[in-house]
């Protein structure tokens, strides 16, 4: 789009001024579009012109999918600690306090107890702004936690995922999370207790290969790009170029991997309707 | 030997030469000559093995002359039945499994499986499987479990295949619900890691109530080459990041990942497959008769609680601390 040129390249052109009101305007990952801030916000941070549902922060999901005033965090102090002393360009330790900073957020998903539509459950999202929404110990612990207070409360769960997958700055323990989590989710399971998957742009790597792909339901927004590997690394492997809309939403779909794919204004009653069906009990009042 | 690695050249320079004295008409005369060198090379191996970088094993570990399942599965057991295919697909060649006796008890065996040679390799995948070769894995360890036979897993892979037909067939669900279903089985699981351990494709067959370790195995979130891409954009920083990376025997024993390490014969398994097998054969019996006796309910828990405590945080009202 021109009118993101450098300003130096549209010295005097009056289009200019777009540019220094670039605040009201914004570029869509997905159709490269330039669009009208306002006009997103208001459809709940979908594209206008191709729907794509644009990222968003885990509080901001909540909001959407939670009744008002109806979700109650659990665990929001458990903080990474540094077991490996990892350190590359940076320290490990560094990385976390700026995505902390960042984010306002202690760590890569936020957990806790809501209500939707008036149906009680537990509900977990992903923050994909910090650090990618890569899974270590204390997503792991987090998850497995709310996993484990479902079971006790007898209450479904929702995990809404956003994430590159295992954390490699904790190695091994990273990548134990997606046995552990597994093993909450057996558990669930095993009580009859319903759980609720929902992949969101992206959803790649250990997250995709643990707790994601278990959904008794899986649903996807729409165009997310979900996989185990990433499609670079897939394609550097077969050295060929990758089919068309390969590891999106509505591949999935096609390739019978995902059970729905919901446009971000029917989740949350796509979400209501689900938990109505699990119910044994009717929904408290909204 | 052509395989020999960098660190192995002076120590096989040492063989030869005893070996050439050895064969000389006169050995008699030679014998001051024979032992001092024999003396040396037993230091210098120690020296050698005792120091080994965590690169220098990641070559231990993918040595091309390293016993693989099938090796480790002819050594170990009788009357071993490979069962193919998952029902669905096809047969991953990825991963091979079958029904075996061990000591005289049935045991369904499971593994990864490289190829040796570039033919072998490619009809193999180089160990790297779709998504039927875990669906093969977790219905064999379906017939154990109806059937009440423990199972034993080899890790051996670089990690599950990335293409495009693994994820059109749902690499990410099969290897998931493995991880799932592994937790909930009635019947004792030991994992053994004999080679490389990469990643989710690794764990798929790992989640058991014992998990082993071979002595310069590695097991790894990522490979190292992985990492140094994703670090420094250079696959060829891979020694400096496998450093990095804590995926060494020792290092996953205390991270509380393994629970045991099983030494490997002098200069590697590569060097005495029978040697290698043995020790397998002994760190197996014991760990499966510290649990085969337990029930379907106590091995469940068990394997929860062992996974269950992996990883490091701290929390706000508690100390800090691991647990
Ligand atoms: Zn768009």
């Amino acid at each position: 789009m021109a009118w993101f040129r450098s300003k130096k390249d549209d010295a005097g052109a009056p289009a200019r001024k777009v540019v220094i009101a670039e605040g009201l305007w914004i570029k869509c990952e997905s159709c490269k579009d330039i669009v009208y801030r306002a006009e997103v916000e208001r459809s709940g941070r979908v594209c206008p012109k191709c729907r794509y549902p644009f990222r968003i922060t885990a509080r901001e999901r909540i909001a959407m999918l939670a009744d008002e005033g109806a979700f109650e965090e659990q665990d929001g102090s458990l903080q990474s600690l540094d077991p490996l002393g990892f350190k590359d360009t940076k320290r490990y330790r560094d990385r976390l306090k700026s995505a902390q900073d960042k984010t306002g957020l202690r760590e890569a998903v936020v957990c806790g107890v809501a209500r939707i539509g008036g149906w009680p459950t537990v509900l977990c999202v992903f923050d994909f702004d910090f650090m990618g929404g890569s899974m270590a110990s204390v997503v792991g612990e987090k998850l497995t936690r709310a996993i484990e207070l479902a079971v006790q409360k007898r209450l479904p769960v929702i995990i809404v995922s956003a994430s590159g997958g295992a954390r490699m700055q904790e190695g091994i323990l990273s990548l134990m999370q997606m046995a552990k989590t597994s093993a909450a989710l057996e558990r669930l399971a095993s009580e009859r207790l319903p759980y609720l998957s929902v992949l969101t742009d992206p959803t790649t790597g250990g997250v995709t290969a643990s707790f994601a792909m278990l959904g008794d339901v899986i649903l996807a927004e729409p165009r997310a790009l979900i996989g185990f590997a990433g499609p670079r690394v897939i394609a550097e492997t077969i050295r060929q170029p990758l089919p068309e809309g390969f590891q999106r939403s509505e591949f999935l779909l096609e390739h019978g991997q995902v059970d729905l794919v919901v446009e971000r204004r029917d989740l949350k009653d796509t979400v209501r309707r689900i938990l109505a069906f699990f119910a044994d009990r009717p929904a408290l009042p909204v | 030997m052509p395989d020999g690695l960098d660190f192995e050249r002076p120590l096989l320079d040492l063989e030869n030469r005893i070996a050439e004295l050895r064969a000389d008409a006169d050995p008699l005369g030679r014998s001051d000559e024979i032992a001092k060198l024999e003396d040396r090379l037993a230091r210098l191996r120690q020296r050698t093995y005792s120091t080994l970088t965590a690169w220098q094993r990641t070559q231990l570990a993918r040595h091309p002359r390293r016993p693989r399942t099938l090796d480790y599965i002819r050594l170990l057991t009788e009357d071993f039945v490979e069962l193919h295919g998952d029902r669905v697909f096809g047969d991953d060649k990825a991963i091979v499994g079958g029904l075996g006796r061990l000591d005289g008890e049935s045991v369904v065996v499971i593994g990864h499986q490289k190829g040796r040679d570039t033919r072998e390799n490619l009809a193999r995948n180089f160990g790297m499987p779709h998504p039927e070769g875990y669906r093969k894995a977790l219905r064999l360890m379906e017939l154990a479990e109806r059937f009440g036979k423990p199972i034993l897993t080899f890790i051996d892979t670089p990690g599950a295949y990335p293409g495009v037909g693994a994820e059109e067939r749902g690499q990410a669900g099969a290897i998931a619900r493995n991880l799932r279903e592994m937790a909930g089985l009635r019947t004792p699981i030991i994992a053994v890691v004999i080679g490389e351990g990469g990643s989710g494709g690794a764990l798929a067959i790992g989640v058991g109530n014992r998990v082993l370790m071979l002595e310069y195995a590695i097991y790894s979130v990522i490979s190292p080459e992985g990492c140094a891409a994703i670090l420094w954009g250079d696959r060829a920083k891979a020694p400096e990041a496998s450093e990095l990376m804590r995926i060494t025997a020792p290092d996953l024993l205390r991270l509380g990942v393994i629970d045991a390490i099983i030494p490997e014969p002098v200069g590697g398994a590569h060097r005495d497959w029978e040697g290698a097998a043995a020790n397998v054969r002994a760190g197996v019996r014991d760990h499966l008769w510290q649990i085969r006796s337990k029930s379907g309910d106590e091995l469940v828990r068990e394997r929860y609680e062992k996974f269950r405590k992996i990883g490091a945080w701290e929390e706000e009202s508690l100390p800090a601390g691991q647990r």
